[in-house]
């Protein structure tokens, strides 16, 4: 803190006495201070950062943790994967699997059977050598029930993994992972899975130093502090430095890090900056490299900036409304056809979000991994009333309300609203709001204590099957009543088996178009990322799973402001 | 003095006793647990969950459990942030609020102090009114508002100051810190004019002047101990006050301080913080309301003998 | 109803020329009447506004957005094309609702507590006090925060929670007039007459003691809107589709450096109304020559 300021403040009993006095001294170090603030105040963080090598990311929350087998947000796997690395990774540039802990892999016929092949030469931080025995003794870890991993299901395709994880049985052997020797592990799966590289990608499929955690507690314990600065040991790019909570987190370049020489970044630092319009001011003076969204309302303004550091892309996640289809007025699929057809989504898209998402007609993003969602209705008020009126409504007569629960967030809101009156305007109904705060919010949804319900499904992994098996009749977030076996078959059986990827691809399309004609949600976007980056960054690119590899980020240490 | 510092301490027992009962079962009757989230979660691994923080105890075990941890000092793990416990969290977010009360607290007692001393050294003119219209505005401008607009005016338009964060960037104290003591200094000032106008007009006062004291050394030597005994008497609501100011504050400048930790463990239900913190809050604004008592009561000893001392 | 009383006659004589006075001296601070005059504008406005609003409430122009003021919005419409001033008002409506009723409330449980301690006086005294003094210390933004969570967001928690914390000021100043009156003749008056405590305290006491209820319940309605403003600031207050003036300036506090007239005007108007209601406290406080605490 300014010097002049910290007279100021050195304040006494004595000095109240001389109070005039000091009143004067008061209102100069002010003035002072801020005359000293305003003179300019030496390098900017990004300025620092390009010229040591230095990261600045914002964050969003402050973690929950960083036990990659409990915490589940992505600020938290934003740091968890600077910190360790999978058997795969991914090119942030194609999204193609490549070789992280494992140097190569090898796939069976029949698809069973994946055994990968560890680089000898990756090690823990603490310089012991990896093993497969580490990647069974995790797994094992990450599916015990007692670790009260979120993720868990993420390992579901090996074989009796589901059963071992609900405790159906209690002897892991069964499940399909085996260390064939220290550096080979042959993994059984239930089906051919297509994805399974992808989600060795995934922090609940990382692997866990087993002594440092055993040095704390018992292998399931959540609460111990392993993960602390000082005892974290993990096997990726980066080291925890530092770890000052609600205020930064400091990770540093590992030098026992099997690929060290292809890290260009001599270390990042991550800040939980939770208010976005603080973010974006924070990024305007130069204290962040990139941050992690942008205010709605500041779109316009950057996207007319020449040279704009504002980045718009497809993010891999549906934004929809859940319809409670055992609920009256939803139990009747033309009153769901008529809400959704009667919903303008290029309106609302191009006014209240700025342009900055992709209007949704079905649950799966398009693109991804190059399947295209079948587009079974449109815009279409005319329809939408004759179906309101072949439901029972005409124009809104009898309607007996419906209530939108959400949970409490400014966006949420605005497009809650803008929705409420198109309703109002198209059919004549009425909606009434209610937005409840983040975790009633998710009771409300789980118990199904909704009617219609927000809800947001980001993939994690790249493949349409993320998406279409929430609508399975047991699925545990299908949260809407809609259940089909025929639909259960089409994914849980037949897509596996499917020949090739345009068999599988058309069998998911079929599934999907019956899921749509049922209208058990209303798609209303599919999700962007946007966010702000520095130009001084590269090899940031951008990819449908916003997904970051450190190892390819460089600072442009020459970059010079224009003016 | 000790008899009464005693009897005060006693009474302050059972009150902590009651504020950590309430607030123990309101948490636990708020809806929404602190593991609900997005991706359904199994049911045995919820189970899980609860054994290890005691949730599928009975209530009633659960409370006697806590209160014994709580002898020890021991405010439990954080439900949000599992590795963490309640204590670390409270030793890292205290401070930072501490010091912004602490600064906020400064501005208020020399802003205030002086606006009402001038002011009460010539009541009803222009002297009096400019000082108290300005306190008003301290009054009648929340923080919540006054926040933004320092933040538009100096921190955006003028880019003198820092909008966000503690320590992260020079100046980045002075917006929060007079943003939270504008209100205060207000107060202090209405306080501090009415006991120096009361004191000022004391016969002890008209002595010092007759014996050719210059007006000042009679001001500051005689008048300011017994005038502001209102405004020493008032620290003790304004700390608490500073407080819960400090959510708000917290919250608009990006702080890092116990205020927002307390307001996102609501919003999480992380039964443990909210309870550690409420524990902590309270047992430091009846020591500091003790404190602030006992000061008045030095200053005067008439207050000594009055109940309640305020 | 019975005969005029000789405390009945006494108190009107008392009461037409305390009052008179009263008035007479208001007038004169300019301020206070300021005060008086705004806040009366307000309020009238606050109850015409479903007849005098420009707009409906609920009326949106996705396409307009966020306009400055101009002749068809004079203050301007925020993000979904909606009229301020509309906004405003129907704010208003709300903010001047819980200002009034939480102090009511507040006003309702203060006079009982302070006036039962002030007449009995002794061991009961000493224990309703004490309980004030204890409550004073707590800090409640944390249990009103709490309370809010808890019992999710509803407007008639909002008014009894906010009243449940400012009734303390009002306890302790009518318990010390009550102190005070309870000594004079016509209350002894009345007892000996045999009339009962309650119908003492309502008849006699409360309204000798107006004065000073008068002047805090005129500073207890700002404190009160503020509290409102900081809960719904943190998202537990009011809750959308209402709205109040302490949501419109925190939405405004989003996004004031694009669109600043959505912080500003709400910003002005709460202002001017605190500085309203605080002017004619004071006003009010000199007065009926009051004296007491200055908090």
């Amino acid at each position: 803190m300014v010097p002049a300021a910290h007279m100021c403040f050195r304040y006494s009993l004595d000095y109240m006495i001389t109070m005039r006095l000091s009143a004067s001294r008061f209102f100069l170090s002010f003035i002072m201070a801020a005359t000293l603030a305003a003179c300019g105040s030496g390098e900017s963080n990004v300025e620092r950062g390009n010229r040591e090598g230095i990261l600045h990311v914002g964050n969003g929350t402050e973690p929950q943790g960083l036990d990659p087998h409990v915490v589940t947000g992505i600020p938290e796997s934003n740091i968890v994967s600077a910190l360790f690395e999978g058997l795969a990774v991914k090119n942030p540039y194609t999204l193609e699997s490549e070789p992280g802990v494992a140097q190569s892999w090898n796939i069976s016929e029949d698809g069973l059977t994946i055994t990968f092949y560890l680089n000898p030469e990756a090690r823990w931080s603490n310089g012991d050598l990896m093993t497969a025995n580490d990647y069974v003794w995790s797994w094992q870890r990450a599916l015990s029930p007692s670790m009260g991993n979120q993720y868990a299901y993420m390992l579901y395709p090996l074989e009796n993994a589901e059963a071992f994880a609900t405790g159906k049985i209690d002897d892991f052997s069964q499940v399909g992972v085996k260390a064939v020797d220290d550096h080979t592990l042959e993994v059984k799966l239930n089906a051919p899975t297509a994805y399974f590289i992808q989600l060795m990608d995934h922090q609940s499929t990382y692997a866990v130093h087993r002594p440092t955690i055993e040095k704390f507690g018992k292998a399931t314990d959540r609460f111990t502090p392993w993960t602390h600065v000082g005892n974290l040991v993990g096997n990726g790019p980066f080291r925890l430095k530092e770890w000052q909570l609600n205020r930064r987190i400091i990770v540093e370049k590992s030098n026992t890090y099997w690929d060290k020489d292809r890290v260009q970044l001599n270390g990042i630092e991550f800040y939980p900056v939770e208010n976005i319009s603080s973010e974006e001011r924070l990024f305007r003076v130069g204290q962040l490299h990139y941050t992690n969204s942008i205010p709605l309302d500041k779109i316009p303004v950057y996207r007319a900036m020449e040279n704009s550091p504002y980045v718009n892309a497809p993010y891999l996640g549906t934004y929809y409304y859940l319809l409670n289809t055992n609920e009256p007025p939803l139990d009747d699929v033309r009153v769901r056809q008529a809400l959704s057809l009667a919903v303008d989504r290029e309106q609302l898209n191009n006014t209240v979000l700025h342009g900055t998402n992709i209007p949704a007609y079905g649950i799966t993003p398009p693109g991804t991994l190059g399947y295209q969602p079948p587009k079974v209705f449109d815009y279409n008020v005319a329809r939408a009333r004759q179906l309101l009126t072949e439901a029972g409504y005409p124009d809104g007569a009898g309607w007996p309300g419906l209530e939108l629960k959400y949970n409490t967030s400014e966006s949420h809101l605005k497009i809650a609203v803008a929705l409420q009156q198109m309703w109002k305007d198209a059919l004549n109904i009425d909606i009434t709001l209610a937005n409840q705060e983040w975790k009633v919010y998710l009771d409300s949804v789980d118990q199904m204590d909704f009617q219609m319900a927000r809800r947001g499904w980001i993939g994690d992994y790249i493949d349409p099957n993320n998406f279409l098996d929430l609508f399975l009749c047991d699925g545990g977030n299908n949260n809407t009543g809609f259940c089909d076996p025929l639909y259960d078959d089409m994914i849980l059986r037949q897509a596996p088996r499917a020949a090739s990827r345009e068999q599988r691809y058309a069998i998911f399309a079929a599934a999907e178009r019956r899921l749509m004609e049922q209208m058990p949600i209303i798609p209303i976007y599919t999700y962007t990322s946007n966010q702000l980056i520095h130009p001084s960054v590269q090899g940031r690119p951008s990819n449908l799973m916003n997904h970051v590899n450190y190892k390819y980020i460089t600072l442009d240490s020459n970059w010079q402001a224009e003016e | 003095m000790w008899r009464f510092i005693g009897f005060r301490l006693l009474q302050s027992i059972p009150v902590l006793l009651v504020v950590i009962t309430v607030t123990f079962f309101l948490v636990r009757l708020a809806p929404g647990g602190p593991f609900s989230s997005e991706k359904a979660v199994i049911p045995e691994v919820k189970a899980a969950l609860e054994e290890q923080y005691r949730l599928n105890l009975p209530m009633y075990e659960q409370y006697i459990a806590y209160l014994a941890d709580l002898a020890e000092g021991d405010l439990g793990p954080s439900f949000k942030y599992p590795g963490r416990s309640v204590n670390e969290l409270i030793a890292a977010g205290f401070p930072v609020t501490a010091e912004l009360g602490f600064y906020a607290l400064l501005v208020a007692i020399s802003i205030g102090g002086i606006a009402g001393i001038v002011a009460s050294l010539r009541p009803n003119s222009a002297q009096d009114y400019i000082p108290m219209s300005v306190a008003m505005i301290g009054i009648c401008v929340p923080s919540l508002l006054m926040g933004p607009i320092l933040i538009l005016v100096f921190g955006i338009y003028l880019e003198w100051l820092p909008v966000s964060g503690w320590g992260d960037m020079p100046g980045d104290k002075i917006l929060p810190a007079i943003t939270l003591g504008s209100t205060y200094a207000a107060y202090i000032a209405r306080l501090s004019r009415a006991g120096m106008l009361e004191v000022m007009s004391q016969d002890y006062i008209r002595t010092a002047r007759a014996k050719g004291l210059p007006e000042w050394q009679v001001v500051v030597r005689h008048g300011l101990r017994g005038g502001l005994i209102p405004v020493v008497a008032f620290l003790g609501p304004a700390f608490a006050g500073l407080l819960s100011g400090s959510f708000v504050v917290e919250t608009i400048f990006q702080i890092p301080g116990l205020g927002r930790f307390y307001v996102q463990a609501a919003f999480n239900r992380d039964y443990t913080m909210i309870l550690g913190a409420t524990v902590f809050l309270a047992t430091l604004i009846i020591v500091f309301n003790l404190l602030s008592d006992i000061l008045a009561a030095w200053m005067n000893p008439r207050l000594r003998s009055q109940y309640g001392g305020r | 109803m019975d005969a005029p009383t000789i405390t009945d006659i006494a108190q009107a004589e008392q009461g037409s020329s305390l009052w008179r006075d009263a008035w007479l001296r208001l007038r004169r601070n300019r301020l206070a009447v300021f005060g008086l005059a705004v806040l009366t504008f307000f309020i009238v406005i606050a109850l015409l506004t479903p007849w005098i609003a420009p707009y409906a409430y609920a009326q949106q122009q996705l396409e307009l957005g966020a306009t400055p003021p101009s002749a068809a919005h004079w203050l301007g419409t925020d993000i979904f094309g909606r009229d301020m001033l509309t906004q405003i008002m129907y704010g208003g409506r709300i903010s001047l609702a819980v200002g009034f009723i939480a102090t009511s409330v507040a006003l309702l449980i203060g006079i009982t507590w302070g006036a039962i301690a002030g007449y009995f006086g002794g061991k009961v005294d000493a224990l309703m006090m004490r309980l004030v003094d204890i409550l004073y210390a707590l800090p409640f933004m944390i249990f009103i925060v709490l309370l809010m969570v808890v019992f999710g967001r509803n407007m008639l928690l909002l008014f009894l929670a906010i009243g449940a914390v400012e009734w303390l000021t009002m306890a302790r100043i009518m318990r010390s007039q009550v102190q005070s009156l309870r000594q004079q003749e016509f209350v002894e008056a009345a007892i000996s007459l045999g009339l009962s405590p309650a119908t003492i305290i309502r008849r006699h006491l409360v309204p000798n003691a107006l004065g000073p209820i008068i002047v805090y319940t005129t500073l207890t309605i700002p404190s009160v809107m503020l509290l409102e403003a900081f809960l719904s600031f943190l998202g537990l207050g009011v809750q959308p589709p209402q709205t109040s003036w302490g949501l419109l300036i925190a939405y405004g506090a989003e996004t004031m450096e694009e669109y600043p007239w959505l912080l500003l005007y709400p910003g002005l108007t709460l202002v001017l109304t605190l500085f309203s209601l605080n002017f004619l406290g004071d006003g009010l406080r000199d007065a009926l020559d009051v004296r007491g605490a200055k908090d």
